[in-house]
């Protein structure tokens, strides 16, 4: 069995207790060490840079030209922390327990805790670094409330949050380099994960400039990579994140957990033709003042305007009418898919709901609006030629955020010795359904504060064995990585990475998206290997493997993307009932919400990789409930 | 729409390049800049030819990956505009349009449309922090900082390190960039300690790098698509002239101590 070396002892005390169990590398010794950071993100950039100051030899690599540009410079809406500067309630108990009801009681408490302590130690680290976070006008630091919570707790700095959270990783990663702890690999891809004796001691990688294939030694690993929303094709996520990094590590025996757990957002702008490549978040923010509602009749083509008050149908509201507007994505999602479905949509498609500022324009007045979400306003002007200070916004969710991702125990280490994972790439405290402005937190605990503490401890009580680039398994596994490029330029069939992606994409979303029945997931499990097939035989590419060649890069993460989906599929298919994201028709409670079933599905499901043809081997880390008692989540 | 592009066709920074003329077909106008050269990349690899190489990840204006110019003009000369922006709406249908890197001795040429900008990341390295090891931080509401303040600072930290700036600049420079990240950090209360010695490192590096000087254009703000005010330059000077003299006045009274 799985055992995700929880601390014992009271929630409380957890971490304190694990901080001082674990052993220390002292100082002089630190420059020993070689540790590998894959990513730099918020989590990555946070890691390598925290461990560089402590003195570890530290290898970033990102495929992005600087680190800079890593996904997460994209999060818009903000940054939990239990702070309690409104005193307005809130608590580190607080936090812990509605991430834990957030996520649909699929997350394990200690960690959750954990995450919720450290939100604090976060903020404080941030200001340090010169994060300018919004401010009132007394100078101290404003907040407000963020998708399915009823406390003030988020912090933010205007609509760029995560702009401003990752520059600030960034800067001290940039001083840490410059100080010589930390040797930063631009444009370079790592493809492939090597073990050596059992233990994880070093990757693969592809400088995507000349194609070099290298092999670069390391005592730990970090993979920080990001999610794999991307395999939906259209989602809110940067073109170029993928899934290669932790399918690599899979395919060498990492587990992979709960990957079907995906996040839809239900505040995002309509697709509106059919070459659209991604699609753009409004922040979740939005819904903190603005009114989602759709019209009462059907096919009703009026201007939202012309459309009286009593002829509008606040869906939210009505529905939830204690959290309003403000229920956890998954609910929102759903419940505009539903009046969608009914053929209240608006919008050309008639996919979209309304999200109408108009009240919150009378309240506060146009300008203190701009002030807090100018730029958000600014960039749907941009994209669809409307200007919502008019008209209401139309807005569609889309997927967003993958709460599935490597297993891994409370030190955040993978069950590969040697191999950790942190931020969106590990699946850690989302539990079934990611709670708004969580995952900037989770992504900075974990390298800021969790990876410091324990891949030191991981040094000290293991003897490791010096290697070189000369073993055997570092040639083998360079021969393969390079032996698969080789495989994909040399098809040369008729249609593109980006065809098959697409194609791909809108099979996972229709089979495997917002709503999943065991009907849809066998469907999608007989295309699958289709596709694969395809893909093989069919791909078209031009150049060769010895220059920047980014078709081939596309290619070489699509065809990642072709096995993940299947496993995100086979996992949808075995968890028979519906929590958080995870949504089985089959499922449901009277009232056409997630029924969870926790006599069989209380765990997490960590799938093992048995072989290319071979089904994979399901793994169950059971998880209990001390604190938080388990209850049908409501909102009503 | 239709439309005929002039592209910069470069295989590698020693290559050399040249324009080759395309015409692309089928375009809407809720497309955007990129998404028509995605349809023009699937028609080339259909064809059996190299697709244009250009930068982009975000696609929403954020990441500062993208950036070439049109006609001319970086980003396409919209305010506060990225290309990943920029929809096909904005463009007459059957125009013809030059698409190029951006011109600078300090951006050597990649491929196609994509350059070498990692020289913006030196200047960073050179000063642009505020060092403040894990585990250090005092409580965050104890470091009070003005709203107005924290603000300008906001404003200034708004930059995407695209690179525009340098491009539109008839000296290749990097000023505005430079000002943004020196404006941030000497703006707040954090950054004060090492506000003067930041400075002077990170303009030496800027200049060490090959960017040009400032001649006062003013057309790096002009094509920001996150609209840094140029009057950050001017503050950036201010510091700069502080710092010299400040410099100098040390080495002065060490001199006579
Ligand atoms: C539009 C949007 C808005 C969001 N808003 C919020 C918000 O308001 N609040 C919130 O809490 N969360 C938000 N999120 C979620 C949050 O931004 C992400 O979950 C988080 O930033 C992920 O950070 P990360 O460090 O794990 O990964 P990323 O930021 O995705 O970084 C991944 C890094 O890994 C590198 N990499 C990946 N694979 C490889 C490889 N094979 N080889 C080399 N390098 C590799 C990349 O170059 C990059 O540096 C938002 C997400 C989106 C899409
Ligand atoms: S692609 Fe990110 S800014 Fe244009």
């Amino acid at each position: 069995m799985l055992d995700a070396r929880i601390p014992s002892g009271p929630l409380e005390q957890k971490w304190e207790k694990c901080r001082f169990e674990m052993q220390l590398v002292s100082p002089a010794n630190r420059r020993k060490y070689t540790i590998i950071v894959v990513g730099a993100g918020l989590a990555g950039a946070s890691a390598a840079a925290t461990l560089g100051q402590q003195g570890y030899r530290v290898h970033c690599f990102s495929y992005h030209d600087t680190p800079r540009r890593a996904h997460s410079i994209a999060a818009q809406g903000g940054i939990n922390a239990a702070k309690n500067y409104r005193n307005d309630g809130d608590s580190v108990y607080r936090l812990f327990y509605d991430t834990i009801k957030g996520g649909d009681f699929r997350s394990r408490e200690a960690n959750v805790y954990r995450l919720a302590e450290l939100s604090l130690n976060i903020i404080d680290q941030c200001v340090a670094q010169g994060v300018p976070f919004a401010r009132e006008y007394g100078g101290l630091l404003d907040t407000r409330s963020f998708g399915g919570v009823q406390v003030q707790r988020t912090f933010y700095a205007r609509g760029q949050t995560g702009q401003q959270l990752l520059l600030g990783a960034y800067q001290a990663l940039q001083e840490q380099i410059a100080a010589g702890t930390v040797t930063m690999h631009t444009r370079t891809e790592m493809l492939d994960l090597v073990l050596i004796g059992g233990r994880v001691r070093g990757i693969i990688t592809r400088d995507l400039l000349t194609g070099a294939i290298d092999a670069h030694v390391a005592d730990a690993v970090v993979l920080a990579t990001g999610g794999y929303s991307n395999v939906f094709y259209l989602s809110t996520n940067a073109k170029a994140s993928n899934c290669t990094a932790i399918w690599r590590a899979y395919r060498r025996g990492a587990l992979f957990a709960n990957p079907c757990f995906t996040q839809i957002h239900p505040t995002c702008i309509p697709q509106s033709s059919e070459h659209q490549s991604k699609l753009t978040l409004m922040s979740e923010s939005l819904r903190n003042d603005g009114r989602v509602w759709v019209p009462k009749k059907k096919g009703d083509t009026r201007p939202p305007n012309d459309i009286p008050e009593d002829e509008r149908d606040y869906f939210l509201e009505r529905r939830y009418p204690r959290f309003g507007n403000l229920v956890p994505r998954d609910l929102a999602s759903r419940a505009a898919k539903e009046v969608c479905d009914e053929g209240r949509g608006v919008g050309p498609q008639g996919r979209g709901v309304y999200l109408d500022f108009a009240d919150a324009i009378k309240r506060m007045g146009v300008e203190e609006v701009r002030e807090k979400y100018g730029n958000i306003f600014d960039m749907y002007e941009k994209i669809t030629g409307e200007d919502a200070y008019k008209v209401p916004m139309r807005i569609y969710p889309a997927p967003h955020y993958t709460m599935g991702g490597l297993w891994v125990d409370y030190h955040l280490m993978s069950n590969l010795p040697g191999l950790f994972v942190a931020g969106e790439a590990n699946f850690s405290d989302h539990g079934a359904n990611r709670l708004g402005a969580s995952a900037l937190m989770q992504g900075l605990a974990d390298g800021y504060f969790i990876l410091p503490a324990t891949i030191p401890n991981y040094l000290a009580t293991n003897s490791l064995e010096p290697v070189s680039v000369s073993h055997p398994a570092f040639s083998q596994a360079k021969a393969e990585v390079a032996e698969r490029l080789q495989k994909l330029l040399k098809i040369r069939g008729r249609r593109s990475p980006d065809s098959f992606h697409r194609e791909l994409g809108k099979l996972m979303w229709d089979k495997c998206g917002m709503t999943r029945s065991a009907q849809s997931l066998r469907e999608a499990l007989a295309r699958l290997p289709e596709l694969r097939q395809e893909f093989w035989e069919n791909l078209a590419l031009v150049g060769t493997g010895e220059e920047l060649n980014q078709s081939l890069e596309k290619a070489n993460r699509v065809s990642d993307f072709l096995e993940l989906a299947e496993l995100m599929c086979i996992d949808a298919l075995h968890r028979e009932e519906s929590c958080g994201c995870h949504f089985r028709i089959e499922s449901q409670t009277p009232d056409e919400e997630a029924k969870r079933d926790d006599e069989r599905f209380c765990y997490v499901a960590a799938w093992e990789w048995k072989g290319p043809d071979r089904a994979p081997e399901l793994h169950k880390e059971p998880l209990t409930f001390e604190y938080v008692h388990l209850t049908q989540r409501s909102y009503k | 729409m239709k439309f005929t592009l002039r592209i910069w066709r470069q295989k590698s920074r020693e290559a050399p390049g040249k324009f080759v003329t395309y015409q692309v077909d089928g375009i809407t106008p809720d497309m955007s800049f990129l998404e028509m050269l995605d349809v023009l990349n699937e028609e080339l690899l259909a064809r059996g030819e190299d697709p244009v190489a250009f930068e982009h990840d975000c696609r929403e204006g954020i990441c500062g990956s993208c950036g070439f110019l049109i006609n001319g003009l970086a980003h396409g000369g919209r305010r506060g505009t990225t290309v990943c922006q920029l929809s096909m709406r904005f463009f007459k249908d059957g125009e013809t349009l030059t698409l190029e890197p951006w011109r600078a001795r300090a951006f050597p040429v990649v491929r196609d449309l994509i350059v070498d900008r990692s020289a913006f990341d030196r200047i960073i390295q050179a000063g642009g922090f505020i060092s403040a090891p894990v585990g250090s931080a005092p409580d965050a509401n104890a470091i009070l900082v003005p709203k107005d303040i924290a603000d300008t600072a906001f404003e200034a930290a708004a930059c995407i390190g695209c690179g525009a700036c340098v491009a539109a600049c008839p000296n290749a420079s990097a000023m505005l960039f430079t000002a943004a990240k020196l404006v941030h950090l000497n703006v707040l209360p954090q950054g004060q300690p090492q506000r003067y010695q930041r400075t002077l490192n990170m303009v030496a590096a800027m200049e060490a790098e090959g960017f040009g000087s400032c001649t006062n254009h003013g057309e790096c703000a002009a094509v920001c698509p996150k609209e840094i005010p140029l009057e950050f330059i001017g503050r950036m000077n201010r510091d700069l002239r502080r710092a010299i003299f400040r410099r100098r006045f040390e080495r002065w009274r060490d001199a006579t101590q």
